[in-house]
């Protein structure tokens, strides 16, 4: 699917929430959902610094595709982090260079995604774009 | 506190009547910054509306006015902490700057190589850095107070580390993450035995204990208004005169000299000597309007009903099962930080938010005392005057859907 087929899912999933609570019980679901990744790799070395929740991303290059897999030490940022995983994730390093990213705003998950929320979360999406970056600029 | 009261104050706070997620709002973030009365806004804008104009310069009326004000201004805070004189007042921006200052002045002429700075484990950043930057352009040691598992300093590890090569001791009045009251008399009973100088940081103390500098004998203490519900971006240092006289300029330019010229400047005396270019003069402003609306309202009620507040969120937020309270000592005042069993701060404070709920959470800017206390970060509640055992009662309620959400 397209990155923009995959969003506009997303976005037909939570139309179907219209109180706070349920789309918070269902962003904790897919924290929950999220395949952890091994210990190993919590390691600063994958560590996205965010002071009030940690994120680890890690990136290969597969047929084409950059597939990311990450992982955070709190449940609603786990949730939000694999809903960028199901966006940008398996997508070639172009697609996910152009992606915007409006459909967050669509869903009200965009106060997330705020710098000054210190979450990790806008450092994780810099740092999938920069993944991309470096596996096109290796690819070429 | 009598229930009308209680009315009246919540009804002297605007910002009390909005509703965040269309819930209304709790707000329990008091550590970090007050909310502000209606008599401070309007000292504010009444200033700015009539007699605004710069101080200690002009000949004109308007000057004459401000500058009356200012100085007024300076005179009630003064008797406010009972200080001696009010040249012994320096207005800054906040407590960060007056910590600053002293570390800054003092070191200049009290430290060198080998001496050593006290300061206690459970300080906030802005009484940490500022005393690690003297070290390291000194050469100086940076000494710690530990702390039991209850969240007391241990005093008798204190009267350990100093000696004669300490300089100074600066420590916390109340910690603004545990809510402990140091036992800083003592603190400074002890340092003065080797007649060492203390410094207090008072961003906590000043908004939950009456503040009388000359019985604590403190060398410094300082606050800042924000946290005792006056405005941002103003402060104070209180300086005893023997220290501040024999302490260098932080920051030079106008108002701080008496006499320049390009061979040689001579510096104004206290407090203008530490007063560099024109000062926050409608924050000073209202500042004073926000310590007479406590002392209107009556600070021994204020203080014991901030204790009840406190007793009664402590007693029932203990109840809920698989939740810690962080400094567990007795002498608290105002603060409650706790974590919940399997749940991330970050992900209960995002949920609070959704129930109207104000709490901080994270390292609140202490990180080694976060570390010390082996965790990464707490939810910290903290009260103010205006809150009620209402409002603490959906508290309670909101951590059980927390608890629940996650379980
Ligand atoms: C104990 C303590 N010290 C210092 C500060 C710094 O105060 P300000 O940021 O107003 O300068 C704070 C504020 O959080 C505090 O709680």
């Amino acid at each position: 699917m397209s990155i923009e087929e995959i969003e506009n899912q997303l976005v037909e999933e939570f139309g179907l929430f219209d109180d706070w609570m349920d789309k918070y019980n269902y962003i904790i679901e897919m924290g929950n959902s999220l395949p952890v990744i091994d210990e190993k790799y919590k390691t600063d070395k994958y560590l996205i610094s965010g002071c009030q929740s940690k994120v680890w991303l890690l990136a290969e290059m597969k047929d084409g595709n950059v597939i990311f897999k990450a992982d955070s030490d709190a449940i609603i940022t786990k949730g939000i982090v694999n809903i960028l995983i199901r966006v940008l994730s398996n997508q070639s390093p172009d697609n996910i260079l152009n992606a915007n990213l409006d459909f967050l705003d669509k869903i009200g998950l965009k106060e997330h995604l705020s710098p000054t929320r210190s979450n990790g979360l806008t450092s994780m999406i810099k740092q999938m774009k920069l993944y991309a970056l470096v596996f096109k600029t290796k690819g070429n | 506190m009598k229930e009308s009261t209680l009315n009246k104050i919540r009804s002297d706070f605007p910002a009390l009547n909005q509703k965040i997620n269309e819930r209304p709002l709790i707000y329990f973030d008091n550590a970090a910054t007050t909310l502000k009365p209606e008599a401070v806004t309007d000292s504010i804008v009444s200033y700015y509306n009539s007699i605004n104009s710069n101080v200690h310069r002009g000949v004109h009326f308007l000057s004459q006015e401000a500058t009356d004000a200012f100085e007024n201004a300076r005179i009630s805070i003064q008797r406010f902490i009972n200080a001696a004189h009010s040249r012994e007042i320096i207005f800054t921006k906040g407590t960060t700057e007056s910590i600053n200052l002293v570390a800054y002045s003092f070191s200049k002429n009290f430290i060198n190589e080998g001496d050593e700075i006290i300061i206690s484990v459970m300080e906030h950043h802005a009484n940490i850095v500022p005393w690690q930057m003297v070290c390291e352009e000194k050469g100086a040691k940076l000494k710690i107070i530990p702390m039991d598992e209850t969240g007391n300093l241990i005093i008798k590890d204190f009267e350990n580390l100093i000696c004669k090569k300490t300089k100074i001791v600066s420590v916390s009045h109340i910690s603004n993450v545990l809510g402990i009251i140091n036992p800083v008399k003592k603190i400074i009973e002890i340092s003065h035995k080797y007649n060492i100088p203390v410094m207090i940081d008072g961003a906590q103390g000043i908004v939950h204990k009456k503040i009388d500098v000359t019985e604590l004998d403190c060398d410094f203490y300082c606050f800042s208004g924000h946290k005792v519900y006056g405005p941002m971006g103003v402060g104070v240092l209180y300086g005893k005169e023997k220290w501040l006289e024999k302490m260098p300029p932080y920051q030079t330019g106008g108002e701080m000299i008496k006499n320049v010229t390009f061979k040689k400047t001579t510096f104004n005396e206290l407090p203008f000597k530490f007063e560099a270019g024109t000062p926050n003069v409608g924050g000073v402003i209202g500042l004073q309007a926000a310590l007479n609306y406590l002392s209107a309202t009556g600070l021994d009620i204020i203080y014991d009903y901030e204790e009840v507040l406190l007793k009664y969120a402590t007693k029932k937020l203990s109840s809920i099962e698989g939740l810690k309270i962080y400094g567990t000592a007795s002498n608290k005042s105002g603060v409650i930080s706790f974590l919940l069993d399997g749940i991330h701060q970050y992900d209960a404070g995002t949920i609070l938010d959704k129930l109207g709920i104000a709490v901080r959470t994270g390292s609140h800017c202490a990180q080694p005392l976060i570390d010390s206390l082996g965790i990464q970060g707490t939810i910290r509640a903290s009260f103010a005057m205006y809150n009620t055992k209402d409002e603490i009662d959906k508290f309670a309620e909101a951590i059980l859907t927390v608890q629940e959400m996650f379980g």
